[in-house]
């Protein structure tokens, strides 16, 4: 142990009889926190020695890919670790204000009258899933009065006068009717603004943020976000926010924390780790976001090679030697690196930093940095690949016509169909062989409603999808029996978005992979080149080829997107839809599978529709974006027209919501923030159906007529905009 | 909730019919009637039969009748008169049969009915919140005994000490045999629904709300019966619907085993000898209550849980 690290465990440590003492300006100081899950395979180090000071008042954010120990950090300083955990030692020092003594949360009882005071009193905490982390048995107005009575001594009815002040304060529009609703009835967003008001309903100090925004929308994200920084604002409470993405952490930390396999790898102000990360994980989490606005289409992202270790299997030395390009043979594998500080409050654990060891010269980095898949498949030129798109004589690989998807209501006694929401409302669309388009809109858009429809994966109301295999003939996929259907099934498929739930638990990889040419073709699992084609799909895909055999638990989130991916591809389709494939994905696995489905694109010349809620997912991957809102589209262009110049105030919404990876620019940038409330889609607005949230609606025409989607400029584009024209939108690009 | 009650109801209504017309046509199934089968029997002591006297009572209880007469025969009686038929067997009116049997049936079924109830609802608690504690392998080892013992034997087995250690008479009924058959009874559906409860419970206390509820402070005893075991009481309330028929349907084997005269040991004697109307009211009773049954849970978990109420999947 150097003298160094001897200095920081001390530096806000305790004297000798124990008793403690913490700056004033620290609401909680986590001190050497261990957390450890006793096993029947052995002790699993979850958390292990981490060292974290919250200034009050300010943002910390705690940052690493899933699985590095962020979630149980923040619980453990609750007492909410679930058996077999335990805390096996160190201190969550606790001051609730700067008068108050400090104490040790995690030396209390979990199951404690201690504890529970400060839970939900004086520390509040919000959860990833907003939905499942409310009761459905009460309605919110139940369990916030209920979090309200845990600690204030107030009657029902001023606990519930209260409670409607806090859903306001949320800004639930409503709040009286809202009182009264289910968590079941409604949104995401709307959840979670009822968990932020029971978090927030007793005025805690600290509030602990885990992944709340992580399964919204990237709008309600920015909503949700915003919200959280008004509160803090108004309260100074302090906040722990715990987040996989960057981007988010640029737009709201004061200080960051980047943790890897349960321990600290760089600590320090958020401008400081984004201009210069001092721990090569930082700087390849930094580098996996996509950028907007750069054309990035021919770069490809750049990836942290391989995965988080289980904690069980934590490599021996440095935890990220083994994933690390900077990695000191010799050093990083055996010795475990200590606090290194850099400059005045940053501080990160690399041997890099030790002026012992010289960093290694660049060209044995450059060995290092290829990722096995690297090395493969040469960056295709686009406009080779799409070179016969223009060519009158061709059809396009698909053509959507006027195609429509009704849902039908269902009322009344005998269930009569009283009316209908349009799901998808006349929407038509173009892609061109070799092309890849990307359909973004927020959740209810009729996004997937629309890639549902065009694989037959449930049956339009009217209009056609006419399908090319080949460019000289076309058939109308919408119209075709099961039976006729079957050819296409080959020919167009479909990547989901769950990869949990999308892969069935009790077949194994080569059953899964298989099933698509068993169903359509008849193959037989004993068929040896059946087998020969799952191991050549699952090693295309970057898993080894012996996992056939083995079942879906065994994988990550990441891995199993690559078996849904070699499971699409294994009929050699020339249509893939890809529906929300890397929402469900941390940021770093992400880039890995974009990059992935990139190489495949050119190596089986195929042709994707790209669904996401996410532009900047989309930006990297397409030539050409379509933006839908309520089942229509309201905008489609090439990607650098649309991030340049959108021509619809509702792209240039979804583009501001967008977190930017960059802290100096939080504030700058131009922020459009729409409501929560998407219209109802069965009774929809008069007019343009985006005029109740759209920050530039005009005096005229947006209320009383429907804008149709009409060809502007001189590229093949269109908008659905009155206004298009006169307005002058924020592109992302052009901010550069 | 109204229109929810309305629709429940209105489907009962030719699920009823259906229920009426399996049970008489389930009834008419074996070849034979139950003069094939008295007669038989008499031929098989050696006595003769006067054929005459076979076809007036063929006319009496209009046997060669065409299904759907007899059926309506029947049926009108039932809805008109509350009359069951007349049992051949017995000849008395049906009805009189089961009403003598119902009160000692009814007693025994919720007897046991409490004591799985009773039972099963704390242990089952106990077993989810400290899994794989000892306590929870003992219950466990319990419960898969229970289930796997068959009833009938347990009965013989208690019976046996019963009569050696107590001088217990089982010839006829007696307060002993009573407790016995409650005892019997109360193991065998307390080991199923420790065993569901325990599954739910564990299955509820590991979703998120629990955890978000914790950290509101709430006390651990009010959360556990507020939060999950609410949701997990669920199945409890489901199997309300079964509760009604075996209330009156009475066990067969437990019955017979300890001699306790139920309506269960009847329809199984109504069977073999094809005592038509009788065996055919106790199987079409079992249905209509079974019917009734699900009804009522539907109901009870539309009330006490907002996701049926209101249609959220």
């Amino acid at each position: 142990m150097t003298q160094q690290e001897m200095n920081v465990t001390t530096q806000t440590a305790h004297d000798s009889e124990g008793s403690v003492a913490v700056d004033s300006d620290i609401i909680m100081s986590i001190q050497d926190l261990k957390t450890w899950f006793h096993t029947d395979e052995g002790v699993v180090k979850a958390v292990d020695g981490v060292n974290i000071n919250i200034p009050r008042g300010k943002t910390m954010c705690l940052v690493g890919e899933s699985g590095c120990g962020k979630s149980i950090t923040a619980r453990s300083v609750l007492g909410l670790i679930d058996q077999p955990g335990k805390i096996e030692d160190g201190k969550v020092l606790w001051r609730e204000t700067r008068d108050t003594e400090v104490v040790d949360l995690a030396s209390m009882k979990p199951t404690g009258d201690a504890i529970r005071r400060i839970r939900g009193g004086q520390i509040g905490m919000v959860f990833q899933e907003p939905i499942a982390s409310l009761s459905p048995m009460y309605t919110v107005g139940a369990q916030l009065v209920q979090a309200i009575r845990l600690h204030q001594n107030i009657s029902a009815d001023e606990a519930r006068q209260r409670a409607i002040e806090q859903l306001d304060r949320v800004g639930i529009p409503q709040p009286q009717r809202r009182f009264h609703s289910y968590p079941f009835q409604l949104s995401g967003g709307m959840c979670q603004r009822v968990m932020i008001a029971i978090a927030l309903a007793n005025d805690p100090a600290l509030l602990i943020a885990d992944e709340p925004t992580t399964a919204l929308d990237v709008t309600t994200q920015a909503r949700i976000l915003d919200l959280i920084a008004g509160l803090q604002e108004e309260t100074g409470m302090s906040v722990l926010f715990i987040t996989h993405d960057l981007g988010v952490v640029a737009e709201i930390a004061d200080d960051v924390t980047v943790m890897y396999l349960g321990k600290v790898a760089e600590q320090g102000g958020v401008n400081d780790v984004f201009d210069s990360p001092q721990h090569p994980y930082t700087r390849a989490l930094l580098s996996s976001i996509p950028v907007m606005g750069q054309d990035t289409k021919v770069s490809r992202l750049s990836t942290i090679k391989g995965m988080v270790p289980t904690p069980a299997n934590r490599p021996t030395g440095c935890p990220f030697h083994d994933r690390c390009t900077e990695a000191i043979v010799g050093v990083c594998d055996t010795v475990e690196p200590a606090v290194h500080h850099v400059g005045a409050g940053q501080l990160s654990l690399c041997h890099l930093l030790d002026p012992e060891h010289q960093p290694p010269d660049s060209e044995t980095v450059a060995d290092d940095d290829v990722d096995p898949q690297e090395e493969l498949a040469p960056k295709v030129d686009i406009a080779a690949r799409t070179d016969n798109l223009d060519d009158p004589d061709r059809f396009p690989l698909l053509s959507v016509r006027d195609l429509s998807v009704d849902f039908p209501i269902k009322n009344g006694m005998f269930s009569r169909v009283t009316s209908h929401v349009h799901a998808v409302n006349k929407v038509s669309l173009d892609i061109r062989p070799g092309e890849t388009v990307g359909l973004v809109g927020e959740s209810g858009c009729g996004k997937t409603t629309l890639g549902r429809a065009i694989s037959r994966a449930l049956d339009p109301t009217s209009g056609q999808v006419l399908f090319s295999p080949d460019g000289s003939t076309q058939v109308d996929l919408a119209t075709l029996s099961n039976r006729e259907l079957k050819p296409y099934r080959e020919q167009v498929r479909v990547i989901f978005q769950d990869p949990f739930a999308s892969l069935n638990p009790r077949k194994n990889l080569l059953e899964l992979i298989s099933a698509p040419l068993k169903k359509i073709r008849g193959a037989d699992n004993k068929d040896s080149s059946v087998q020969e084609k799952v191991a050549e799909m699952l090693r295309r895909v970057g898993l080894q080829p012996e996992y056939m055999f083995r079942y879906p638990h065994a994988f990550s989130g990441g891995q199993r997107q690559r078996i849904n991916i070699a499971r699409a591809l294994i009929t050699r389709p020339k249509l893939v839809i890809a529906d929300e494939a890397v929402s469900a994905l941390d940021v770093s696995v992400r880039a890995q599978i974009l990059n992935l489905m990139a190489d495949l694109q050119d190596e089986y010349d195929l042709t994707y529709l790209f669904i996401s809620h996410d532009l900047s997912v989309v930006e990297h991957i397409s030539e050409r974006v379509a933006v839908m809102y309520l089942g229509e589209i309201v905008e489609e262009a090439s990607t650098h027209e649309l991030f340049t110049s959108p021509q619809h105030p509702y792209t240039e919404a979804l583009m501001s919501a967008v977190p930017i990876a960059d802290p100096h620019r939080r504030g700058s940038q131009i922020r459009v923030r729409l409501p929560d409330d998407l219209p109802d889609a069965v009774n929809p607005p008069p007019g343009c159906y985006f005029h109740t949230r759209c920050p530039h609606k005009a005096e005229t025409l947006c209320d009383t007529d429907r804008p149709e989607l009409h060809e502007i400029g001189d590229g093949p584009r269109r908008t659905a905009c009155h206004w298009a024209s006169e307005l002058s939108l924020a592109g992302v690009a052009s901010n550069q | 909730m109204l229109k929810y009650l309305g629709q429940r109801l209105l489907y009962v209504i030719p699920t009823l019919l259906m229920v009426s017309i399996v049970s008489f046509a389930i009834i008419q199934l074996p070849p034979g009637d139950y003069l094939s089968t008295y007669v038989a029997n008499l031929q098989a002591k050696g006595e003769q039969v006067d054929p005459a006297l076979l076809e007036s009572l063929r006319q009496r209880y209009g046997l060669d009748d065409p299904f759907i007469v007899q059926y309506f025969k029947w049926m009108s009686g039932i809805v008109l008169h509350l009359d069951f038929g007349h049992s051949m067997e017995w000849s008395r009116p049906v009805g009189e049969l089961i009403a003598a049997r119902l009160p000692l049936t009814i007693a025994i079924a919720g007897a046991s009915i409490a004591i799985v109830w009773l039972v099963s609802l704390p242990v089952g608690v106990y077993s989810a919140v400290k899994q794989y504690s000892i306590g929870d392998y003992v219950a466990t080892t319990i419960s898969f005994l229970g289930l796997a013992t068959p009833n009938f034997l347990l009965a013989l087995v208690m019976m046996w000490f019963g009569f050696t250690m107590f001088g217990l008479s089982v010839s006829q009924v007696n307060a002993g045999t009573l407790i016995i058959a409650m005892i019997v009874l109360g193991t065998a559906g307390t080991a199923g629904l420790i065993r569901t409860l325990r599954a739910n419970l564990l299955d509820e206390l590991r979703k998120p709300y629990v955890v978000a509820a914790r950290a509101q402070g709430l006390k651990e005893s009010k959360l556990l019966i507020k939060y999950p075991l609410r949701v997990a009481m669920n199945p409890f309330f489901s199997t309300i619907g079964w509760l009604l028929p075996s209330l009156v349907g009475g066990e067969v084997i437990v019955s017979t085993v300890l001699n306790i005269p139920t309506t269960g040991p009847l329809m199984l004697d109504a069977l073999l000898s094809q005592d038509m109307y009788l065996a055919g009211s106790i199987i079409m009773i079992l249905g209509v209550l079974t019917v009734i049954g699900t009804v009522i849970s539907d109901l009870a978990l539309a009330w006490l849980d907002p996701r049926v109420r209101l249609g959220a999947n």
